[in-house]
């Protein structure tokens, strides 16, 4: 198994609360602070008055299409760009007037930008060298970070000389060699294929636990955002559009832009109509009988709505189900077989088309739905999300 | 493989036989035993014996090599700052002008170049001699050695120098631990380009150069009025091989990096 080492010092780290989450107590100082902060180029604003608190030890994800000013945000970080507005605090101190090479964070690049006429064991010791620290010390924390990251039979290659997945954990060992209070990861994994990826991804989460260094993740891979971070923060525009745990952000986005963004979503806009205790329903089609569906929020007579539910929250059956809130007919359009599951495109009488999923749980089974064929898809009032906007 | 045609065949030969021929019959013509140029009296080296013994051009050889090594490493290390400040420093109030500036020396007739730089000479009261040439030299080669380093510059990956800050560097040790290592091939290039100007340049050391720091060049030009003698064609001979030696050394040198480099990336190929 990759990383014993780093699963032990796993066991000896202050992860002893059971649930990690500084977010949600008042006490805890954080980190890292963006307090108002704008970043303009010219006149590109490319972050608008952004506030956030990300705490020690948290893997935190910055998540959003390109564009959206989530490396700017890392950039300001490493101290690469100035922030033209309010101020980023680490530790409580404003980092504005501090030089990159004099700051407690690191990062590692995109394109790793290993640098190519050095060994890997010089690539990693690079910075430690630039601190002075003795020559004894150095060669027993390369060693250590070799160790770390499984490299210690390519010590003396150079960048040229190693594979892909390879130059991704030079420049991990590199970025960690300091031990920074805070590593920065500009989209680490953007440039290896999707096995290698997921592999890689639980090596960082193994990694980021075993040292207990905070890292700050950019990507626009939800999917790798989902299992890395502790938080994810998913921007749009330069704004962050919502902060949460992976699952908050899956099952309870507060924004149709987040929840279109995590994962596959179906949204069923209408108009609301209060119905009891967190109950509502939903004219959404003429001639259709309305949705009924919950909500925290509340939402007034007449309200326009849009109720967001994930494909695999609803249920395809080609009779019409007994004692359920939701059940609408419509007919199958398309079927995308993904082999552990299967996505149905059903179009409803208006014209809208609505996805459902199932699990393929049993290897060989004829399910009987096929293109075409009239069925009836189900869910419960819960299921969906009510939304605002 | 695409078949010779005649016309090929034609293009090439005409091609090669205006490049190569003029220079092909001085090289013939260094072995002459006559002291006639232009008369063939069977195979001798004694020309090169005497260009040996002969002060005046040994003197000019050490003259024009002094100033080629000094004058060249002097544009390597302008022209290279020049380079970087104007690629990495991105918009600055003037880039522009300053960027067409550095070019500019590139498409001034030399004539131009060395009379003003006479004329400047004169006016600050130095006299003209190795210094004087060395400065000129210095001057018409950096925009050379500049446009060879930017353009390995530009293709620089910055985000080197970025990890370089980050882990610790201030910007001159990023430059000199990261950047510099790394454009190095491009800076000797530069710097052979700064020294094969300077070695060949006849127009611009004529008018800055002094009685007593006659170039190589200079002093074939000279004798060459009174008459062209065995002896030039010897000295052009070996002028000729020195410089071939050397072109096909870097070429060599850069593609058997090339080859190593491809054959490392293969090999990690294999290694995933």
């Amino acid at each position: 198994m990759p990383l014993l080492d780093a699963l032990d010092l796993k066991e000896q780290s202050n992860v002893s609360s059971p649930v990690f989450a500084p977010w949600d107590d008042p006490n805890e100082k954080p980190l890292i602070r963006f307090e108002n902060v704008t970043k303009r180029f010219g006149t590109f604003t490319a972050i608008d008055d952004l506030t956030i608190d990300i705490y020690a030890q948290e893997f935190f994800a910055l998540l959003g299409p390109s564009g959206c000013g989530k490396t700017t945000m890392m950039r300001m970080l490493a101290g690469f760009e100035t922030v033209t507005e309010g101020r980023i605090l680490l530790s409580g101190s404003d980092i504005a007037q501090v030089a990159p090479n004099q700051r407690a964070v690191n990062m590692m690049f995109q394109s790793y930008a290993l640098f190519p006429h050095l060994s890997v064991w010089d690539n990693i010791a690079f910075g430690l060298r630039r601190d002075k620290m003795p020559k004894d010390q150095i060669e027993a924390r390369v060693a250590e970070m070799l160790k770390l990251t499984r490299l210690e039979k390519f010590a003396r290659r150079k960048p040229h000389q190693i594979s892909g997945g390879q130059r991704q954990r030079v420049a991990l060992a590199r970025s960690l060699a300091k031990a920074p209070k805070l590593l920065l990861l500009d989209e680490p994994l953007g440039a290896l294929d999707k096995k290698l990826r997921q592999e890689t991804q639980f090596e960082l989460m193994d990694i980021q636990e075993g040292t207990g260094t905070t890292f700050v993740i950019v990507t626009h891979d939800q999917e790798e955002a989902m299992t890395v971070a502790s938080r994810v923060a998913v921007m749009d525009e330069g704004r962050i559009i919502q902060v949460a745990t992976p699952a908050n952000i899956y099952e309870t986005p507060n924004s149709v832009y987040v929840a279109d963004f995590i994962g596959d979503v179906n949204i069923i806009s209408g108009t609301t109509k209060p119905a009891g205790a967190d109950r509502y329903h939903i004219d959404w089609a003429p001639n259709q009988a309305p949705i009924v569906a919950t909500s925290q929020n509340s939402f007034s007579e007449g309200q326009t709505c849009h109720l967001a539910i994930r494909p695999e929250k609803i249920t395809i059956a080609k009779d019409k189900p007994e004692d359920t809130e939701n059940a609408v007919q419509g007919k199958v359009l398309d079927i995308a077989y993904l082999g552990n599951l299967s996505t149905y495109h059903v179009e409803l009488p208006g014209g809208q088309v609505i996805k459902a999923q199932t699990a393929n749980t049993r290897r060989i089974s004829n399910r009987g739905i096929t293109w075409e064929d009239p069925v009836w898809i189900r869910w419960n009032a819960t299921a969906g999300v009510l939304l605002e906007q | 493989m695409k078949r010779l045609s005649a016309f090929n065949i034609t293009a090439l030969t005409l091609g090669f036989a205006f490049l190569y021929l003029p220079m092909i019959l001085l090289v013939i013509y260094s072995f002459n035993a006559s002291k006639l140029v232009t008369v063939w009296a069977g195979f001798s080296t004694q020309w090169y014996g005497e260009l040996l013994r002969d002060e005046a051009f040994l003197d000019a050889a050490w003259v024009t090599l002094q100033v080629a090594v000094i004058s060249s490493t002097i544009a390597t290390v302008l022209g290279t700052m020049a380079a970087y400040v104007l690629v990495n420093f991105g918009r600055f109030f003037g880039r522009t002008l300053f960027s067409g500036m550095i070019y500019a020396p590139l498409v001034m007739p030399e004539v131009i170049t060395g009379l003003s730089l006479l004329l400047l000479f004169i006016g600050i009261g130095l006299d003209r001699g190795i210094l004087t040439i060395v400065l000129a030299h210095t001057t018409f080669s950096m925009c050379y050695v500049s446009v060879v380093v930017s353009s390995r510059l530009i293709s620089f990956d910055r985000a080197l120098e970025e990890a370089a800050l980050d882990l610790g560097c201030n910007r001159f040790d990023a430059f000199r631990l990261v950047t510099l290592p790394i454009i190095a091939p491009a800076v000797i290039s530069g710097w052979l380009l700064a020294f094969t100007l300077s070695l060949d340049d006849l127009v611009i050391a004529s008018f800055v150069a002094g009685p007593s720091s006659t170039t190589l060049p200079i002093k074939i030009w000279s004798a060459v009025r009174l008459g062209v003698t065995p002896e030039i064609n010897a000295l052009s001979t070996i002028m000729i091989a020195v410089v071939t030696v050397g072109v096909i050394t870097a070429s060599l040198i850069s593609k058997r990096n090339a080859v190593a480099a491809q054959r490392d990336a293969q090999a990690a190929e294999r290694a995933e």
